[in-house]
């Protein structure tokens, strides 16, 4: 016996489905439709990717660095791209991992900028700000099963105090004196760490400039998805400085005496 | 006809953003008669690598009560944000600080209230009771909790809760005849136990070590007795009449 007066006189097989409870039931929904909501994907893999990202304090601030590939894949498609983006008067945020949800990340930190500007509260953002913000958003995100695909590093100098901090995808986040992401952590780390560690008032620009250039010829040597065209940012009292390109000189006239893959010598 | 054997049947294979990874570590919390010890190491790592020498993983909620993270890093992070900020709107509702036993109860409803997408930390509240009495309070990723006078969680756990279990409830121990063991153990005593567990701990574990932070509470009115010779002790509290609240750093083996 069927109780509900809107099945009777309706279609149903009372051998398997006597009270048609398929399909479901849903309440009349009369309201503004979204035709393009069943075509929606969530990002599931990074498309056009940045590889390692560097960053140092050193005596009068931080300092970053990143090459200027895009890779598709193993195809190097993009060799003049810039990862190093600067936020406000003290701020440098260098990205790896998917370069379209980058492009998307310095537009929202554009208008958050323009809106803070706009406030004129005298409070600028600072590094502490930005990287807080991101850490929220990429956190969000990942929430939402929905993630920025990126690995960023947020480097920056304000009111005398340096400030390096990382966040992802997962909205990870952690802060040390020396920091890599992608390859350069597994490559990068261990150098910048010898170099840095315990001396981070004592190293002048010159030095923290050297010491990542050298990383990022290892990490040119190593990472298949890498190049010898970089930039390095320079945040200090004197504010955001993000260098032109820069060419790595690499030595491969070892590669001459080279027979087989390993312990071979004939 | 044969029954096809499940696994040469092909099935569909899908590539997915894994919300979830581990960073590592591990944290512990004893409680005494009239104090409470909550520790933790500050290494943050992923897979082999170390992440960060320094990510503090015990934070201090109230003059009484201190909250240890340990799981995935971003929901401890997160979660640690949220607690706080329900105890700042239980402070202007009511005038006075949360209770211990009632932020245990929160954080198991905050836990429980993302039980299809949960936090992926294991909790250890500890710190000083209404009563006065030391309290530990562990938590797992879904809200279930109990109070216990100790409790090790994180990487090593297996390495450092069978160590409590003999030490502290003295399991497997017997007393000399006449006597029985202490309901209770000393300040200096625990804190011994708790840096003899970080050190072996960080023998053994490839997650633990880099640095070691220990919080210690005091309840209302005991004394600095067994305190005079920490090096490196740091008040957090203010006044000196309620519960007291003390901070310190030790280094732990690097490699």
């Amino acid at each position: 016996m069927d109780h509900f007066p809107t099945n009777w006189g309706r279609p149903r097989n009372d051998a398997f489905d006597a009270y048609a409870t398929y399909p479901i039931h849903q309440r009349p929904y009369n309201g503004p439709k979204d035709s393009f909501a069943d075509g929606v994907q969530r990002t599931q893999q990074p498309i056009v990717t940045g590889t390692s990202v560097l960053a140092i304090k050193y005596k009068d601030g931080v300092m970053m660095a990143a090459d200027n590939l895009a890779s598709y894949g193993s195809l190097a498609r993009f060799k003049d791209v810039q990862r190093l983006h600067q936020v406000g008067n003290y701020t440098v945020i260098g990205a790896g991992g998917d370069m379209s949800d980058f492009q998307y990340i310095q537009y929202i930190l554009e208008e958050l900028s323009i809106d803070e500007i706009s406030a004129q509260d005298g409070h600028e953002l600072g590094p502490v700000e930005i990287h807080e913000y991101m850490s929220q958003l990429m956190y969000a995100r990942r929430s939402k099963m929905d993630p920025l695909w990126n690995s960023l590093l947020i480097g920056g100098f304000k009111d005398g105090k340096r400030f390096l901090s990382y966040v992802d995808l997962l909205g990870t986040t952690y802060s040390a004196s020396t920091l890599a992401t992608g390859y350069g952590a597994f490559i990068a780390q261990p150098l910048l760490r010898k170099a840095v560690e315990g001396r981070e008032d004592v190293i002048t620009e010159e030095e923290a400039r050297k010491i990542l250039e050298d990383s990022l010829r290892v990490l040119f040597y190593r990472d298949a998805r890498s190049l010898n065209k970089f930039q390095i940012a320079a945040i200090s009292s004197a504010g955001v400085s993000i260098s032109d390109s820069m060419q790595l000189d690499t030595a491969w006239s070892f590669a001459e005496n080279i027979r087989g893959y390993g312990a071979q010598t004939q | 006809m044969t029954i096809p054997d499940m696994d040469s049947v092909a099935h569909p294979q899908e590539r997915r953003f894994n919300p979830y990874t581990e960073n590592g570590g591990t944290i512990l919390a004893i409680a005494g008669a009239d104090f409470s010890v909550i520790a933790g190491d500050t290494r943050q790592s992923e897979g082999y690598s170390i992440q960060t020498r320094y990510a503090p993983k015990v934070f201090r909620l109230t003059d009484r009560a201190v909250l240890a993270v340990n799981g995935f890093a971003a929901d401890g992070n997160m979660f640690v944000k949220k607690v706080k900020q329900r105890l700042e709107w239980y402070r202007h509702a009511h005038a006075k600080d949360m209770p211990l036993r009632a932020i245990a109860r929160l954080i198991q409803t905050m836990l429980y209230g993302r039980r299809f997408f949960p936090y992926y930390v294991y909790n250890i509240l500890g710190g000083v009771e209404e009563d006065g009495t030391g309290a530990v309070y562990s938590f797992d990723p879904v809200g279930s909790y109990e109070r216990e006078a100790c409790r090790a969680a994180g990487a090593a756990q297996s390495l450092v809760q069978p160590f409590l279990d003999n030490q502290i409830y003295f399991k497997n121990q017997q007393a000399a005849q006449g006597t029985s063991h202490p309901a209770h153990l000393p300040l200096e005593t625990v804190l011994s136990i708790v840096i003899d567990s970080f050190t072996s701990a960080t023998e053994r574990h490839i997650e633990v070590g880099d640095g070691l932070e220990i919080f210690i509470a005091l309840a209302k009115g005991r004394t600095l007795q067994g305190m005079e010779s920490i090096r490196g002790l740091q008040e957090l509290t203010v006044a000196e009449d309620g519960e007291r609240l003390f901070v310190m750093r030790r280094d732990l083996k690097k490699d």
